[in-house]
């Protein structure tokens, strides 16, 4: 199992950071995934071996953080929050605009494999509902019309 | 994953009842230590060098200042409990996982003013005699962590960290650490257990993290909000930053504006300052000319205060005598368009969403009121349920392992008895009066 | 440490201090109900059942995590607690499925307890219930998730105390739920201790679940019969048309040594007693054909044969192989047949370990063993040789949880990394073969460590000699001389004790009752003047043969007749079976064995699940074995032996002191002391004891165990109160076995178990699914 060369130097810088090894299981996890795509058993068994812990014992963390996924996803996973500050701007409608335009609900993924929608808590964007994350991009103060541009934006990005 | 620097900055706004203090350097290309250096940056901690550490708790005492995160505790006080002498060394945890709905101020420090943050760490750390602190950051704030990196990068190679700092023979090292996705890892001890690298329960208390925390040794977790205060308290003195505010509660702090105001956003205003005020007046009042219905004073975990109880000081006490909570400073305002019944679904989908599942209470209380809210919202309830989903959460309030479930049941309880006719309102099968045209019916998925 | 005063519900309480409040309420006899909380697990705090008031404390506390402190004032039957307790429950079978009448745990569940007691009559909820199909994960371990409450007593049990961490929690909030290690199936040491834990029906036993409800069930706790380390085992029983069926086996009586531990042979291995396989009837081989007959017919030709043999040719024609299951009595009577009744000392048995040596190491010295309890508190402990982990599983349990709970110091010298090294303070890996030359190093003759050994094995020497009250364990690596210098290193020890590792249930039992050529009971020789010469009368003073030498006998046409009881020599000591083609052989036994297939004649017999006696673990632990199944047709050894003495013609009253008329010529009958006082009307008299009535009883024989074997006279109301009594190997004769070489350990592992095993489904299908899915991480 290879990671990036910049994912090797990561990690080797934060290991000696913390009195316990896997006291950087978090973090990594989140790394690799953004490398891999999802948490694929290969990763799961590299990281656990790195760490010395069982294969058991990453999964039960994996399992509890909602970033981390061991199922592969789209290039783009856009994250809508519909949580109380977004709810009352009209979050929902966002989200159900998104499902419409891409044709898939939470947690599915395009034929295509370019996105991923997913109904997601505050991302603390409160004071700028309502607000989409795709990737860990932020996208603020959100209308169907500017959804639509954003959705555009990554499908040529993919495309060049 | 891509990463564009645009679509990040969030938008400023300001007025003139403001008192910049945490947000003194915001927008000014702080992030960068040259900047923050010419905005008397590290001075504080220069200060602090040549204070005794006692000096130091002690003036973070007498400033008031109070912790940030939500429950207000005083943070010269949770300093005051870590034991001078410790055989495991002692740490400093700066809290960034910012996840109660409503709040999104942390995100502007690291954003605007990381060193600020930082700088309080130090001097945290001189005062507690630890030599090692964590900045832990909620894994969605993927760019602020690279600008919290790239600022702890800068204080190293200009020796403000590590061993011998400013030439004073102490040692201080900070890191970065990031969090996955868990609001319940907001939570102290969770916070704790994440950053072990295991999955975000809370610890049985006591003991208590000044005593016993990160890897057995003595911690002292803060907010990022109070730490960046800090350095300020230090420069400016404990009576000014007291002054500020209103008695036992001292200084400014960042109120997150959201939900149906003209002028949502992050303002800093001082402690004590008037709600009323604060949603007419700095807010711009409620668009569309709509009117308002409630305030939710602190974050979703805050009982809500109906349109004719919003006349109240916003700081700890205050507000707690107005049966609420200051929280942590997100302000949510809801118009007379929202569903009230709605808006408790949503906030409790939150919580069953969140909860880390270790304690029964919580774990199937959130899901059963979250079920019991859906079917009734969709106009399947039943006169009993009224009473039950106010049984069930208060069956839950003060029984569970960790704050999680009274931050689940406090607002439920609140949104019963203030706004029970609405709740009537939905009662056999009438349609949800406050359904916009078009708007689809929301059906609770995540999970 | 001091105690720390209270007030629970007005009563004044006393406790030590760090008491956990639940476990002080307990004490004063106020039940403060828990799911979570377990003791000797760490803590949780998460099923919120506990929780009680404190006074000026604002909430409500949890009894399971607060430790008692001075003036505490308590209050657990307030109605905001009940309150509490009763929203707890109700909240609970929210989602729990409430299909009670087809569960396994019906009858015997926690949840159902505290509904009862805690109220949640009328249900406030109409939600749907979140469903999930039940999942096999092994042979043995099902789970039904809907269940499952979430108390994590599994998870705990199996990290913790088994320390095997094949369970985890998986997702969050109220999709949480209770992982095996290998996502879709669990790769373990298949124990069933998560079973057992489990409050509710959640997770249930692959042997027993659907096949009956608890309260049909008759309940026996007797000892297991697999190893040697003799675990108190529950069995529930029912009626069948063979007589009483074994339906489960599991710990709900926690009172043994094994506290809380069984392995998976002591919770599920009970079914080879209803293989197909087992003989029922009297096998007589007519023409070359073994063939069936009566009762009668066996016990009229066992009988006429072998006294014309012993009266033509001398009892030293005949041979004689006991069994390391059947219970000491049976062993006894067996070692005393030979003697008195058949006149030989060709006596054997399956040697697995040293325990003559040991004894006579110990001569002259008094309480030098250490019991299995003791291994669970000693504070140091030195273990040479072995795998406990798979040939001692409660061994390795209390050694674990010695050192997790009580900090003990671990040394282990072994040839392989075996797991429990992860618990050990010191590690010494020595080259296999080198174990008695680390013994006679610790003996202080320096050279026998090669130089590359010398600073390590010096090291591990110092730090032993600088501990007290260690306890020395050894495998059977360490035999005759070796065990010698261990002994003589171990004295020079203040406090320091010996245990021995035998492999099977009566392994200790068959030693101890001298099921040897040149041992009779005590480890006294057989030549030479002892309580038995004395009272069993004449007893051949030449040492007899052993088995292979019998063989050899045999071979040459010597050895006439072989009588075997529950033992099969030929499948285990690979010897030719032809070689006894012109000797008459009997055989009793369950199953037709290598041994019993070659036999003249054949008695079915009853195994240790299905009669009454004791057994002696290998620490020297004295229990009751209690008879719970029953199969028709077959009969207990002990029985067969007295009627075959019968049919030889002998007075059994000779063999078994039972019967009203005894009292009177008894005394005349112990040969050299006629006319003397009988000592064994005596001893019951002091013993306040029945003399018994029946022939057949074999506590007319523990009688004359406890009254003559050295170490044996323990409290027999203990015993049969069913309490573990430790028997030190004090006083014992001056014999050592010879031919250390006929010592063949048995190599169980955690799935085997010698004979048993093979006709054991339940272990047959463990091993197979574990073959079906090949382990990367073994047992370790
Ligand atoms: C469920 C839960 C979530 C929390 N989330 C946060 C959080 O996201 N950020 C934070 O600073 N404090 C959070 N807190 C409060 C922390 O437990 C802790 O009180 C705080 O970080 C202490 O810092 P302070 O004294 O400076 O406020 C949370 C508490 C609970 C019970
Ligand atoms: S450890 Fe030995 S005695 Fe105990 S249950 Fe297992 S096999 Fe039986
Ligand atoms: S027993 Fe105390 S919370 Fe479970």
């Amino acid at each position: 199992m290879r990671f990036s060369e910049e994912f090797e130097a990561r990690f080797a810088e934060m290991v000696p950071h913390y009195p316990t090894k896997r006291s950087v299981l978090v973090p990594t996890l989140l790394f690799a995934q953004d490398e891999v795509g999802y948490l694929s058993d290969e990763v799961i068994a590299e990281i656990a071996g790195r760490l010395d812990l069982t294969e058991l014992e990453v999964r039960n963390v994996i399992s509890y953080y909602s970033m981390l996924t061991t199922k592969p996803r789209g290039k783009f996973n856009v994250q809508v929050c519909t949580n109380i500050c977004c709810l009352v701007r009209g979050g929902e409608n966002i989200l159900r605009h998104c499902e419409k335009k891409l044709g898939i609900g939470h947690k599915q993924t395009t034929q295509d494999g370019l996105f991923s929608l997913e109904e997601v808590e505050c991302i603390g964007a409160c004071s700028w509902a309502p607000a989409a994350q795709v990737n860990y991009d932020f996208h603020e103060n959100l209308t169907a019309e500017k959804m639509d541009k954003v959705l555009d934006e990554y499908r040529t990005k993919a495309t060049q | 994953m891509t990463q564009s620097q645009n679509h990040l900055m969030a938008t400023l706004v300001s007025h003139p009842d403001e008192v910049k203090v945490v947000s003194r350097r915001f927008g000014q290309g702080a992030a960068d230590i040259d900047r923050y250096l010419a905005l008397d940056g590290y001075k504080a901690v220069q200060k602090a060098l040549a204070m005794e550490a006692d000096a130091i708790i002690n003036e973070v005492k007498n400033s008031g200042l109070r912790g940030r995160g939500g429950a207000g505790f005083s943070t010269g006080m949770k300093w005051s409990f870590v034991p001078k002498q410790s055989a495991k060394p002692k740490y400093v945890l700066c809290n960034g996982d910012e996840s109660e709905p409503g709040t999104c101020k942390d995100r502007l420090i690291f954003e605007h003013d990381p060193h600020s943050v930082i700088e309080g760490v130090i001097i945290a750390a001189l005062a507690l005699g630890a030599q090692s602190g964590y900045i832990y950051i909620r894994g969605e704030y993927r760019y602020l962590s690279l600008i919290m990196q790239k600022a702890i990068g800068e204080a190293y190679a200009r020796g403000f960290l590590g061993k011998n700092i400013f030439g004073s023979g102490r040692t201080v090292d900070i890191y970065w650490h990031g969090g996955a996705g868990a609001y319940e890892v907001g939570e102290e001890s969770a916070l704790m257990e994440s950053l072990e690298g295991k999955r975000g329960l809370p610890r049985i208390k006591p003991p208590f993290p000044a005593v016993v925390g990160l890897w057995g040794g003595p911690t002292v977790i803060n907010n990022a909000e109070t730490l960046a205060s800090v350095p300020h308290i230090i420069l400016g003195g404990a009576e000014w930053y007291a002054r500020l505010g209103t008695p036992k509660n001292g200084g400014t702090r960042l109120f997150c504006l959201s939900g149906n105001i003209a002028k949502p956003g992050v303002y800093e205003l001082t402690m004590g300052y008037n709600l009323k005020r604060m949603v007419y007046e700095v807010g711009g009042g409620i668009p569309d000319g709509r009117k308002l219905k409630a305030v939710v004073p602190g974050g979703s975990s805050c009982p809500c205060l109906t349109a004719d109880e919003i006349d109240v000081a916003m700081d700890f006490d205050s507000v707690a005598k107005a049966g609420s909570m200051l929280g942590s400073g997100g302000v949510v305002i809801i118009d007379d368009a929202q569903c009230i019944v709605k808006f408790a679904l949503r906030t409790m989908k939150f919580y069953k969403h969140e909860s880390c599942g270790w304690c029964i209470p919580c774990r199937e209380g959130t899901d059963w009121l979250e079920k019991t809210l859906t079917r009734f919202h969709r106009g399947g309830g039943l006169r009993k349920d009224i009473d039950n989903i106010q049984y069930l959460s208060e069956n839950m309030l003060g029984r569970t392992f960790c704050a999680l479930g009274d931050a689940a049941a406090m607002p439920t309880i609140a949104f019963v008895k203030k706004f029970r006719k609405e709740f009537e309102d939905h009662l056999e099968g009438k349609p949800c009066p406050y359904e916009k045209e078009g708007a689809v019916e929301e059906l609770p998925v995540m999970a | 440490m001091a105690d720390i005063s209270l007030t629970i519900d007005g009563k004044k309480v006393a406790t030590p201090a760090g008491t956990l409040l639940i476990e002080a309420c307990k004490t004063a006899g106020i039940e403060v109900p828990s799911f979570c909380y377990y003791p000797n697990l760490s803590l949780c705090g998460a099923c919120r059942m506990c929780v009680v008031k404190i006074e000026k404390m604002p909430k409500l506390q949890t009894a399971c995590t607060t430790v008692v402190s001075e003036g505490m004032v308590v209050t657990t039957d307030s109605d905001e607690v009940k309150q509490a307790r009763k929203g707890t429950v109700e909240i609970l079978l929210g989602n729990h499925p409430l299909d009670c009448p087809v569960c396994d745990a019906g009858g015997e569940c926690e949840l159902q307890d505290m509904t009862f007691s805690y109220g949640a009559a009328e249900s406030k909820f109409m939600e749907a219930k979140n469903h999930k199909d039940e999942q096999q994960w092994s042979p043995v371990v099902f789970f039904d998730r809907p269940r499952c409450i979430l108390c994590f007593r599994c998870v705990r049990v199996c990290n913790e105390a088994m320390d095997v961490a094949a369970l985890g929690v998986q997702n969050r909030g109220v999709s949480s739920i209770i992982a095996p290690n290998k996502e879709d199936h669990l790769e373990c040491e298949e124990c069933g201790m998560c079973i057992d834990i489990c409050p509710v029906g959640a997770l249930t036993s692959g042997a027993y679940r659907y096949h009956t409800r608890p309260w049909e069930m008759k309940h026996v706790g007797t000892t297991c019969t697999h190893c040697a380390d003799g675990c108190k085992t529950t069995l529930g029983v029912r009626r069948a048309d063979t007589g009483m069926e074994i339906v489960r086996g599991d710990n709900r009586d926690k009172s043994g040594t094994n506290g809380d531990f069984l392995c998976i042979k002591g919770r599920y291995a009970f079914d080879f007693a209803h293989h197909p396989d087992r003989l029922r009837r009297p096998l007589i081989r007519q023409n070359g054909k073994l063939t069936p007959a009566t009762w009668e017919e066996a016990f009229a030709l066992i009988g006429k044969t072998l006294a014309s043999i012993r009266d033509q040719e001398g009892g030293a024609a005949i041979g004689v192989v006991g069994s390391t299951r059947t219970t000491n009595e049976e062993a006894y009577l067996l070692s005393k047949f030979a003697r008195v009744v058949l006149k030989t000392n060709n006596v054997d048995h399956h040697r697995t370990a040293d325990f003559p040596a040991l004894a006579a190491a110990l001569q002259g010295k008094t309480q030098k063993t250490a019991s299995m309890a003791d291994v669970f508190t000693a504070p140091a402990i030195l273990l040479i040789g072995n795998d406990p982990t798979e040939q001692h599983p409660l061994l390795a349990w209390q050694i674990r949880n010695n050192v997790r709970l009580h900090r003990a110091r671990l040394y282990l010298v072994n040839s392989h990394p075996i797991k429990l090294r992860k618990q050990a303070a010191g590690f010494l890996q020595i080259a296999a073969g080198s174990e008695a030359a680390f013994a006679s190093f610790l003996a202080g003759k320096d050279d026998a460590a090669s130089s590359a050994d010398k600073d390590a094995w010096g090291a591990l020497r110092d730090k032993l000699r600088r501990e007290q009250n260690l306890v020395i364990i050894f495998g059977s690596e360490i035999r005759s001389a070796a065990v010698g210098d261990l002994v003589n290193f171990g004295l020079t020890i203040p406090g320091a004790k010996f245990v021995c590792l035998g492999d099977y249930a009566n392994s200790r039992g068959a030693a101890d009752m001298g099921l040897y050529p040149d041992l009779l009971p005590g480890y006294h020789p057989t030549a030479g003047n002892s309580e038995f010469h004395r009272e069993w009368g004449e007893v051949p003073q030449m040492p007899g043969l052993d088995f292979p030498a019998m063989a050899a006998a045999a071979k040459a046409g010597k050895l006439k007749a072989l009588y075997v009881a529950g033992s099969n020599p030929i499948g285990r000591m690979g010897v030719d079976p032809f070689v006894f083609s012109k000797s008459f052989v009997v055989v009793q036994d369950m199953f037709l064995t290598e041994t019993a297939a070659m036999a003249d004649v054949v008695l079915p017999a009853a195994n240790a699940y299905e009669k009454q006696g004791t057994f002696t673990n290998t620490c020297g632990d004295l229990q009751l074995v209690k008879k719970a199944g029953e199969v028709t047709d077959t009969k207990n050894d002990f029985e067969m032996i007295v009627r075959v003495a019968d049919a030889m013609g002998f007075d059994v009253r000779k063999l078994v002191p039972f019967g009203g008329g005894v009292r009177a010529d008894m005394g005349q009958s112990r040969g050299a002391q006629s006319g003397e006082a009988d000592r064994h009307a005596v001893w019951l008299e002091a013993h306040g004891l029945e003399l018994k009535m029946s022939p057949f009883d074999p506590m007319a024989i523990l009688d004359e165990i406890q009254r003559l074997v050295p170490g044996y006279g323990v409290s027999r109301m203990s015993l049969l109160a069913g309490n573990a009594q430790h028997t030190s190997l004090t006083n014992v004769g001056a014999g050592a076995a010879h031919k250390p070489e006929l010592i063949a350990p048995a190599n169980d592992s955690l799935f085997s178990s010698g004979t048993l095993g093979r006709y054991s489904n339940t272990l047959q299908s463990v091993i197979e699914s574990r073959e079906a899915t090949p382990s990367e991480v073994a047992a370790d």
